[in-house]
């Protein structure tokens, strides 16, 4: 079942077109990663499938009545402003203490409810964003860049959390990521962009492609010889040869 | 019980506050607490059309906030960051006012009246003007409270949950004009922006949550327009920026015990 289906998508800033003649589909419980360098459109292709950026052409469509689970970047929270972990998680749906406390070990970290935001540390608080985002049984869930700021092993760890989310809920899972290697060890499929889709397919085809070694240079060989190593073997424990 | 113009400007004083106090705590968090200058600003320039066409100042200073109000949100994220925005606009709206006063040939007006308010005159009908406008406003904030809290958290988490965080800001925008004309005769417009964000930051060092923060803040409010009203009574002082003394004072009282029961931590 397709749950986002993006067609001939372009996407302009006054005079600058950022995104042009995109088109890509999104599948149930499917986990898609977007790379690109910087400037390649990759927050813009996100911020249209929300619906926080109008194209300029062609159009987005969603599957009527989508649940949609969003893992900003970044959340700032202005230190004036008092809120608590318990209060976060209730921000756009109302759910149960014990839902909250539920999602919150989901994402693995129980225990926080009482805290307030401005006192957690970046994982912790991408963590928390991460249950907030599971809390509504969301059919996909969106993460842009949101390992930023968390060093290898807290990243690791969270992607880790990632894969596990979507094998408890199946969810589906499209994110934009810098970390090549770990996430593509973790996704079924990547896009890869550079204003237009270079190149699309299964980790290995995209690892190869002329388009993509153009894009990232030959320094992904450690990248891709990570790659075989763990597809070698089963899925799970792909991640500590990341670390 | 009316009769007593003490008990009015009291009335006045704890409804300018109850308005105010949701209001400038999304001041405060959003970084904006140069539109209470502006808006204010820009209220001079509705004040001078209104004597110009004979309309009530209320009237005059509400349709002038209201399109600084739309102007911000239409052009904000457009290249200027929101305090240059409000300062520009601001100043200018403050500069064309004045200009436009000028042109009133035959007409005295108290500008300082507008400039520091006037809360010991204010009538029945300013009452009912007021609290109309305070009951508007809040029930306008409590029916979007979790929407406006998304949008100031982050725009992307409003889109993503299926609403347009512009429209939050303009319901925001909107409710700050209508603060601003209801207010201008209580506290007059050097002051409003003070009762918009000096209540929400005295709150701020005792709230857990950001429900009880613009609690805490209404209850600062009321309670400064009461002393306040009560010090200008006893010792003779401007009613408007006694209000804002005393809620000053507790800013400070409040902030310095704050910090102590954080560090003690």
């Amino acid at each position: 079942m397709t749950l986002i289906t993006v067609e001939k998508l372009s996407v302009r800033y006054g005079a600058n077109t950022v995104l042009h003649n995109v088109d890509m589909t999104i599948e149930a419980g499917e986990i898609v990663t977007i790379v690109g360098p910087n400037g390649s459109g990759k927050t813009s292709l996100l911020r249209a499938i929300i619906g926080a950026t109008n194209p300029s052409a062609g159009h987005v469509s969603r599957k009527p009545g989508l649940k949609i689970g969003y893992v900003p970047q970044k959340l700032h929270v202005d230190p004036t402003l008092p809120i608590s972990v318990a209060r976060f998680m209730r921000l756009t749906h109302r759910v149960s203490k014990d839902d909250c406390a539920a999602a919150l070990a989901a994402a693995g970290v129980p225990d926080l409810l009482k805290r307030q935001m401005s006192q957690l540390s970046g994982g912790q608080f991408q963590r928390v964003l991460l249950a907030r985002a599971l809390i509504n049984r969301p059919d996909i869930l969106l993460l842009d860049e949101a390992t930023q700021g968390l060093d290898q092993r807290g990243s690791a760890s969270f992607y880790q959390q990632i894969e596990a989310v979507r094998q408890e809920t199946g969810c589906a899972i499209l994110m934009i990521s810098h970390e090549l290697h770990v996430v593509m060890s973790a996704s079924d499929r990547v896009i890869c962009l550079n204003g237009h889709v270079c190149c699309e397919g299964s980790p290995a085809v995209v690892a190869s492609a002329p388009e993509y070694r153009a894009l990232f240079g030959t320094g992904t060989g450690g990248a891709l010889a990570l790659y075989r190593h763990e597809h070698d073997h089963n899925h799970d424990h792909s991640h500590e040869a990341a670390e | 019980m009316l009769d007593d113009f003490m008990t009015r400007a009291t009335l006045a004083g704890i409804g300018v506050a109850i308005a105010a106090a949701p209001l400038g705590c999304f001041v405060v968090w959003r970084r904006m607490a140069y539109f209470g200058d502006a808006t204010a600003h820009a209220a001079i320039l509705g004040v001078a059309l209104s004597l110009a066409f004979q309309m009530s100042i209320f009237l005059g200073t509400l349709v002038v906030a209201l399109i600084m109000a739309l102007a911000v949100t239409m052009l904000s994220g457009r290249g200027y960051a929101m305090d240059t925005l409000l300062g520009v606009m601001a100043h200018s709206s403050l500069a064309f006012g004045l200009v436009a006063v000028s042109f009133l040939s035959g007409i005295r007006i108290d500008l300082m009246a507008y400039l520091f308010g006037d809360i010991l005159s204010v009538s029945r009908t300013d009452l009912v003007v007021i609290w109309g406008g305070a009951a508007l406003v809040v029930a306008l904030i409590v029916w979007r409270w979790s929407q406006l809290l998304t949008a100031t958290l982050n725009e992307e988490l409003a889109y993503a949950t299926g609403f347009d965080p512009k429209r939050e800001q303009l319901i925001l925008t909107l409710s700050l004009a209508v603060t601003v004309a209801v207010a201008i005769k209580v506290v007059g417009v050097l002051l409003i922006a003070a009762m918009l964000i000096i209540p929400a930051a005295a709150a701020r060092s005792l709230a857990r949550s950001p429900e009880t923060m613009a609690l805490i803040a209404a209850a600062i409010g009321a309670f400064s327009a009461v002393a306040g009203l009560r010090a200008a009574y006893v010792f003779d002082t401007p009613a408007g920026p006694s209000i804002v003394c005393v809620a000053a004072v507790l800013f400070v009282g409040f902030s310095l015990t704050g910090w102590r029961s954080r560090s003690g931590v």
